[in-house]
């Protein structure tokens, strides 16, 4: 298993109980990358409101990614392979203006 | 491995910035955001000294940084304005009160003097009880023109010289898609300009123009600022919403095409007002409340008249294109 402190922000949060940080432990088998872990995030952690996180079978665009503070785009994004303890962070920007 | 910043070549870089491709540390990234913005103010001569500015606040994520962004750039290059908070409550419960609570702890935090003006009394209706009247399709349009001239009118108490709003270049690539598919060209040609109603009493300013949203976002992020992210309770305005996806998919694809859509569109040209091949509406005042209109009546007192008669339901079937709010 891997440890992964998540945050959501934008209004994401919302389709967590308005919670904006959790801990998860993942299997490592099978939620190896950023993309698994997005896999792993509509199928586990949401319940309702999937189209707010995932657009056309992949994360919906204009939702930013960080890695431990780091933009995903600038660490391989969707094939960042996850590390024990790494901070992640979905960002919506499509939320009030 | 991460790399270095391709600014400083020091520190661990944090942001592919989308205009440019480039990967720069927070510490840089903050720099060039504030002087690009400050280029912006500078180049289109958004303001000068001693002008009283209201920047329209709604607690979201554009007006928090704008907010932010205008304090610490008129403290450093000396700007010499005077900045107020003002928003605009319209009455929607479990929505706006929120918001406004973000603004209220802006208005702390950044020092500013706040204004808040309501629907309730400038229109004698909240946007709760307008939807109870003509349901849910497109009361955005009463929203809209509503809103607009609610900013104005509060401006005008702040004895502001300027409206600074947060509009951002997707906002912006947005409008300008949205206008050219209504065929509406006297819009297509304003939306695009950083100040519109220059020589007007009050003219609006948009100094995040070429900013990315993805910026905005990221600025707020790394700054931790404070505000309220939430969609509006009665918002379906589903063409605007279509016209941002596509953007969105786009700059997922090329990241420029957002700055390349504005550009392309600041080349438009259209005839003056009196060619007469375009009919570009003359600007005169409302004959009841002296606010700016191309009619005998300004839009809000036409849709308040039909609210308090009861024939709103009906301007509203015809008001997609004629009452349509966005610039
Ligand atoms: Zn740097
Ligand atoms: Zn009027």
């Amino acid at each position: 298993m891997t440890t992964l402190e998540l945050q959501f922000g934008g209004g994401l949060e919302a389709l967590f109980s308005h919670k904006k940080q959790m801990e998860v432990r993942v299997p490592d088998e099978s939620v190896r990358t950023i993309k698994d872990l997005i896999e792993y995030i509509r199928t586990t952690l949401i319940r309702e409101r999937h189209d707010m996180f995932i657009s056309q079978g992949t994360l919906r665009p204009g939702i930013l990614v960080l890695v431990n503070d780091v933009d995903w785009e600038l660490v391989d994004a969707r094939e960042y392979v996850l590390k024990e303890g790494d901070h992640i962070s979905f960002i919506s920007t499509l939320h009030g203006g | 491995m991460v790399r270095a910043c391709s600014s400083c070549k020091v520190d661990k870089a944090a942001v592919k910035r989308p205009k440019t491709g480039k990967a720069v540390c927070k510490k840089c990234f903050f720099g060039l955001f504030e002087d690009e913005v400050h280029q912006t103010i500078i180049s289109n001569k958004l303001f000068s000294k001693g002008e009283r500015v209201a920047i329209g606040a709604s607690g979201g994520k554009d007006s928090t940084v704008l907010a932010y962004v205008l304090s610490l750039l008129n403290r450093r290059h000396s700007y010499g304005l005077d900045l107020f908070l003002l928003s605009v409550d319209e009455g929607i419960s479990g929505y706006r009160d929120d918001s406004l609570a973000a603004v209220q702890r802006n208005k702390v935090e950044y020092g500013l003097p706040l204004l808040v003006v309501d629907y309730k009394r400038l229109y004698g209706w909240t946007m709760d009880q307008i939807v109870q009247v003509i349901g849910r399709k497109s009361n955005c349009t009463f929203c809209g023109v509503f809103r607009r001239q609610a900013l104005d009118r509060g401006a005008t108490l702040l004895k502001a010289d300027k409206v600074a709003t947060g509009h951002n270049a997707d906002d912006i690539a947005e409008t300008i898609f949205l206008n050219f598919l209504r065929g509406d060209f006297p819009r297509l040609s304003r939306c695009v300009d950083a100040v519109t109603g220059r020589g007007s009493e009050l003219p609006r300013v948009k100094p995040f123009k070429y900013t990315y949203e993805k910026e905005i976002v990221m600025y707020a992020y790394f700054k931790q600022l404070d505000y309220f992210a939430t969609e509006c309770v009665y918002s379906p305005n589903a063409y605007r919403g279509h016209a941002r996806q596509f953007l969105k998919d786009l700059e997922a694809k090329r990241p420029s095409a957002i700055v390349d859509v504005i550009h392309a569109a600041e080349q438009f040209r259209f005839p003056e007002p009196g060619n007469p091949d375009v009919a570009m509406p003359v600007q005169r005042k409302c004959e009841r409340c002296s606010y700016i209109s191309s009619q005998r009546l300004c839009k809000a007192c036409i849709l308040t008249d039909s609210l308090n008669n009861g024939t709103a339901a009906q301007v509203n079937r015809f008001s997609t294109n004629k009452f349509s709010s966005n610039e």
